[in-house]
């Protein structure tokens, strides 16, 4: 499909809710579809915590298929036939905007010089981005995971800026057992010797501590069933057990594949950032305490999907922030869908998800 | 398309440009109605396929157990609140009835009358459960776990100090005049308090 790839220097320093504000900020995004004159048909698609800008147009690393292909495109779910698509990577990333491998003023990357962000900092730059497209109110916000996060996020901070709010397989905060898988992530990255206190850029950067915390991490985007279905104790190209510690097992060598992969595409540094902004992430602890008060005279209409498989952000989270809509009066769609996928269901193959998305966004 | 004779008499009562909560909205055929003379209308249905079918036409239905989700809605937050042949089903029909008058102004209830001569008769004559056109569904997989007559119900109201606006009865698709709790299969009341 035709993408159009661009990088925007934002002209003001952007302000973090960590305080202060982070200068020369650059965000890096990809367009789809043509802008109406009126500029009443964008959607902002949010990305995940490893996700980028290519939605729908290969990855410039590995060639691969965009990771929303099947849902982005000309006559697709989120047509770029009638809407013009933009997808921005988050500041903290590493696939064009500002993030700790990003040169700071002084010529050397930031590394860990890098302010922590917060999600609504990411939104911060998207606003900054849909400002300078002369983009004043969405047709809609769209995200998944950490994307559910920023979209949330812009409702609540931003309400005017879009119609339609979709929300799938996310969560308003982050749980202690969010929190803690992220900081087993953490900590095998910080672990590896080569991560030098973040300082590594132009040598050999920590893959061993990365691949880990991908590991670790797949793990909780995939269903026990589907791991079963997918590998059972099937063992990898061998006919018994090697006792030894091999990838003996088929989902040793998927992992061990995953992980690996993963270093090639990713930065260690914006893995700890993003996961931190993740972990931060609470949307009533922004709002006083009380989740209906963020989105108190909000005119968007929301639709939230979970999974039922999901059990990083199961159903209950998106069921949370459907009771505080509800109670500050939103429009509010929610669906709970069957899918056996685990949390990554909303990446794949589920048609239901396709009927909602298409319908929600009319 | 045609509405269910219930969802028509509400249909026609419900005020254009009205805010309308449907609870047990089903596959949504009331709220498009209603969205077509302008009404600000939301649904809650347990079935996911049903949301699943509300949503892609464009309806703010949210998943839910009406048992449950209806304390999350404020007071007063609706003009009419709707529970259409879904009372019998409620875990309880007196406590939703309350919810009901706290979410909306008005309520509108309707519900198979298990008073109907045919009912009767089949438990008098059978003495078996009675499965007829209005009550489809044999006892043991029903949803229908309080069964109610049109005389028990306005017995609820008055006890919930409910008033009743306007009442309608039907038999199959046609109305219903006198001896309502004989004759009727399915009674729709108006109310509020």
């Amino acid at each position: 499909m035709n993408a159009h790839s661009q990088t925007l220097a934002l002209t003001a320093p952007l302000p973090l809710d960590g305080g202060g504000e982070l200068a020369r900020v650059e965000v890096a995004y990809e367009t789809y579809g043509a802008l109406k004159a009126d500029r009443s048909n964008a959607i902002l698609l949010c990305h995940a915590l490893t996700g980028d800008q290519y939605v729908a147009s290969p990855h410039p690393i590995t060639g691969k298929p965009g990771w929303w292909e099947r849902m982005v495109g000309p006559g697709k779910p989120i047509d770029t036939d009638r809407f013009h698509v933009i997808c921005a990577n988050v500041i903290g990333s590493c696939m064009g905007s500002t993030g700790p491998a990003s040169e700071a003023p002084d010529g050397r990357p930031h590394a860990m010089r890098f302010p922590v962000i917060t999600i609504r900092d990411m939104v911060r730059a998207h606003v900054g981005l849909l400002d300078a497209l002369g983009i004043e109110r969405l047709h809609a916000v769209v995200g998944g995971s950490m994307g559910g996060m920023q979209a949330l996020s812009l409702a609540a901070n931003w309400p005017e800026r879009a119609e339609r709010v979709l929300v799938i397989a996310s969560t308003s905060r982050h749980s202690a057992q969010n929190i803690a898988f992220h900081e087993l992530g953490r900590q095998a990255i910080m672990a590896d010797p080569r991560w030098n206190g973040g300082d590594y850029y132009g040598g050999e950067a920590p893959d061993n501590g990365l691949a880990v915390a991908r590991m670790a991490a797949h793990i909780t985007y995939l269903s026990e069933e589907a791991l079963t279905e997918k590998f059972g104790r099937n063992l990898q190209d061998r006919d018994a057990k090697t006792f030894g510690f091999d990838a003996d097992f088929q989902v040793e060598s998927y992992l061990r594949y995953q992980g690996s992969g993963f270093t090639r595409r990713f930065d260690a540094n914006s893995y700890l950032y993003i996961t931190r902004a993740m972990d931060y992430f609470d949307l009533a602890e922004e709002h006083g305490g009380r989740l209906a008060d963020a989105f108190t005279g909000t005119q968007a209409r929301f639709c939230l999907v979970s999974f039922d498989s999901d059990w990083l952000y199961p159903t209950s989270e998106s069921r949370h922030v459907v009771h505080a809509l509800n109670a500050a009066g939103a429009a509010v769609s929610f669906v709970e869908l069957s899918a056996p996928h685990g949390h990554d269901s909303f990446l794949l193959d589920v048609p239901a998800l396709d009927r909602v998305i298409g319908g929600f966004l009319g | 398309m045609s509405l269910r004779p219930d969802l028509a008499v509400i249909a026609r009562q419900i005020v254009p440009d009205s805010r309308v909560l449907d609870i047990g909205c089903g596959d949504g055929a009331l709220m498009l109605a209603l969205r077509d003379s302008g009404c600000d209308v939301r649904g809650i249905e347990i079935d996911p396929e049903s949301v699943e079918r509300c949503v892609s036409q464009g309806l703010s239905v949210v998943q839910g157990d009406a048992d449950r989700d209806l304390a999350d809605y404020p007071d007063k937050g609706f003009d009419y609140a709707v529970l259409s042949q879904t009372l019998q089903t409620a875990a309880r029909p007196d406590r939703m009835l309350d919810e009901l008058l706290r979410v909306g102004t008005r309520a509108f209830v309707s519900f198979p009358n298990f008073a109907h001569w045919r009912t009767r008769a089949a438990l008098l004559l059978q003495g078996r459960m009675p499965v007829t056109r209005s009550i489809p569904v044999s006892w043991y997989e029903t949803q229908n776990i309080h069964h109610v007559t049109v005389k028990d119900f306005r017995e609820l109201a008055r006890e919930k100090g409910a008033r009743i606006e306007r009442e309608w009865f039907f038999a199959g698709d046609r109305p219903v005049a006198g001896a309502a709790n004989w004759r009727a299969e399915f009674a729709v009341f108006e109310l509020s308090r």
